[in-house]
């Protein structure tokens, strides 16, 4: 499984971190109810299919992606920067 | 049928044509009072204690392929007692139980060996760890012994020794712990609850879990809808998905788990062995297969596959602890889908949708606990009470933080378990 990392190009999986579910880029506010940080925290869509989800690439350029993929097929189709997707400083 | 040497013997001279099959295949009936959602082993093993320990007899099984496809015939079939957190220990302790009295309960041989367990450490900090853990399973009335170098070099000569990066200082011996057939054990489970009148269908998927003002009615199939008073969800790997048709998202993530078999060998690795500093643990099949397995690929997946870095990974932590299987050649590689908890611990529960159950986030750890699981699961279901030995799994521990079971110590978060 190879991640196309948008500054470093096509590399290893194991060049990379995973997080999981990419859902975990949208915090909630901290006076948010408990039904909606147990949500963001612990429960998820798990889809079997398309899914978007969070990537480290630590043993590259250190940013954190988006990677688009098939849980059903491991194909990745696309990898995206978290500071392109919210802006810088988020 | 009854199994038993006299009869086998008697097969044997009349040419085995009285061999019968283990399950019937019946149509699915309008209406049961119990509805199981899925054919695994906590599934079957779910069906045949509502029917042996409850008396009950309008139950059936629904199974989107045949029984026995899923994680049951896909893992490494270690079973053990050395769960070290209150909640966990108490369930483990009587799975294990269960286990020695289940080749005559069922009257089926699921080639449960008690050949021993050794969880290796290799480092004093890891021998503390090992030393409480073993006070807490003898606390819990099981077993355990402390082994020192010369202890496992008795039991397992052949481990590379004198290694200096990971050298073996010792282990933790669990005498009862060891392994089952597990295809053998969701037969006999199946086996055992159709005997007892429960309906185990195959190729029936579920599309749908009907609901009515709150309460569960029944479920939609590939084979047309079926009502019901209660459905219980055991599907394992797929829990996010049957749980989504009543609305509900679980604090669950599918990953794979890969395993691997050798060639046959004659016999050489009489135990079950887990390397303390790399994920790895073999037994040999009564084959002659070495069974071995390590960690989660560490991503989403439904594929049934894993990846080659993990295979790699494992092969190094095998050569690493043990070089004499070197040559053994690879047979076969397989993957599951393994539903993880945050904390690493199952949920046995009641669901918001009155009628409607869920036994769930097994992670990779749930072929030891099918016959508690089912035990206790079916108590709950026939009882509305939460079974003694497995109240701890409550679903809403994420949500309140308390009573989470992490006995890892890692974190009750994704993806640290
Ligand atoms: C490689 C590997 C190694 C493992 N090693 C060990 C080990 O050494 N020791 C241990 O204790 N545990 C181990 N496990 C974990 C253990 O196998 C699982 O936790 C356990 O089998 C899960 O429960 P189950 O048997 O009910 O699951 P499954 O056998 O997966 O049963 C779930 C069933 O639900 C069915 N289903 C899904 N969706 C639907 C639907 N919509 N309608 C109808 N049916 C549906 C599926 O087809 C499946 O048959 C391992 C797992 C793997 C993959
Ligand atoms: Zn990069």
């Amino acid at each position: 499984m190879r991640i196309p990392c948008p500054t470093c190009g096509d590399r290893d999986r194991r060049e990379f971190y995973y997080v999981g579910d990419a859902q975990i880029i949208n915090r909630p506010s901290p006076e948010a109810s408990e039904d909606i940080w147990n949500d963001y925290l612990h429960n998820r869509d798990n889809p079997a299919g398309v899914t978007k989800d969070l990537w480290y690439h630590e043993n590259g350029c250190n940013s954190w992606l988006v990677v688009t993929r098939n849980t059903r097929t491991h194909e990745v189709q696309h990898a995206e920067l978290v500071t392109k997707l919210k802006g810088d400083g988020s | 049928m009854r199994f038993s040497g006299l009869k086998i013997l008697k097969e044997g001279l009349t040419g085995n044509k009285g061999w019968t099959n283990h399950w019937r295949d019946p149509e699915p009936k309008q209406e049961y009072d119990i509805l199981i959602i899925g054919g695994g082993g906590h599934g079957l093993s779910t069906a045949y204690y509502l029917a042996k320990n409850h008396g009950l007899k309008n139950i059936a099984v629904l199974e989107k392929g045949y029984l026995g496809g899923g994680n049951v015939g896909r893992n490494t079939t270690i079973v053990r007692a050395n769960y070290f957190l209150p909640g966990n220990s108490e369930f483990y302790s009587h799975s294990l139980k269960l286990w020695e009295g289940l080749e005559h309960d069922l009257n089926y041989n699921v080639m449960h060996s008690q050949r021993g367990l050794i969880n290796l450490f290799h480092s004093d900090g890891q021998r503390d760890a090992f030393a409480r853990r073993g006070n807490a399973m003898i606390n819990q009335g099981d077993d355990a012994i402390l082994l020192d170098t010369e202890g496992v070099r008795d039991l397992l000569p052949y481990l590379d020794f004198e290694q200096v990066r990971f050298p073996i200082y010792g282990g933790l011996y669990h005498p009862r712990g060891g392994s089952a057939r597990h295809d053998a054990v969701a037969w006999g489970y199946a086996r055992g609850a159709d005997t007892r009148g429960v309906d185990l269908i195959q190729n029936c998927e579920v599309t749908g879990i009907d609901i009515s003002q709150g309460r569960v009615t029944g479920v939609q199939t590939t084979r047309g809808q079926i009502s019901a008073k209660k459905v219980g969800i055991v599907v394992a790997g797929r829990s996010g998905q049957v749980a989504a048709m009543a609305g509900m998202r679980l604090p669950i993530e599918s990953h794979v788990l890969q395993a691997f078999v050798t060639e046959g060998l004659k016999p050489c690795i009489d135990h079950v062995i887990s390397f303390g500093m790399g994920h790895f643990y073999i037994s040999q099949s009564d084959k002659g297969g070495l069974v071995f397995g390590g960690d989660l690929d560490f991503y989403a997946s439904y594929a049934q596959r894993g990846n080659l870095p993990m295979k790699e990974h494992v092969m190094e932590a095998g050569m690493t602890l043990m070089p004499m299987i070197g040559k053994a050649r690879v047979l076969r590689s397989w993957g599951g889908i393994m539903d993880m908890t945050p904390d690493g611990s199952p949920i046995i529960d009641k669901t918001d949708v009155e009628g409607l159950y869920i036994d769930c986030g097994w992670c990779y750890g749930g072929f030891k606990a099918v016959p508690a699981s089912g035990y206790c699961f079916a108590h709950l279901l026939a009882t509305d009470k939460h079974h003694e030995f497995a109240s701890g799994f409550r679903l809403d521990r994420f949500k309140t933080g308390y009573g989470l079971i992490d006995e890892e110590g890692t974190g009750s978060q994704h993806n640290l378990h």
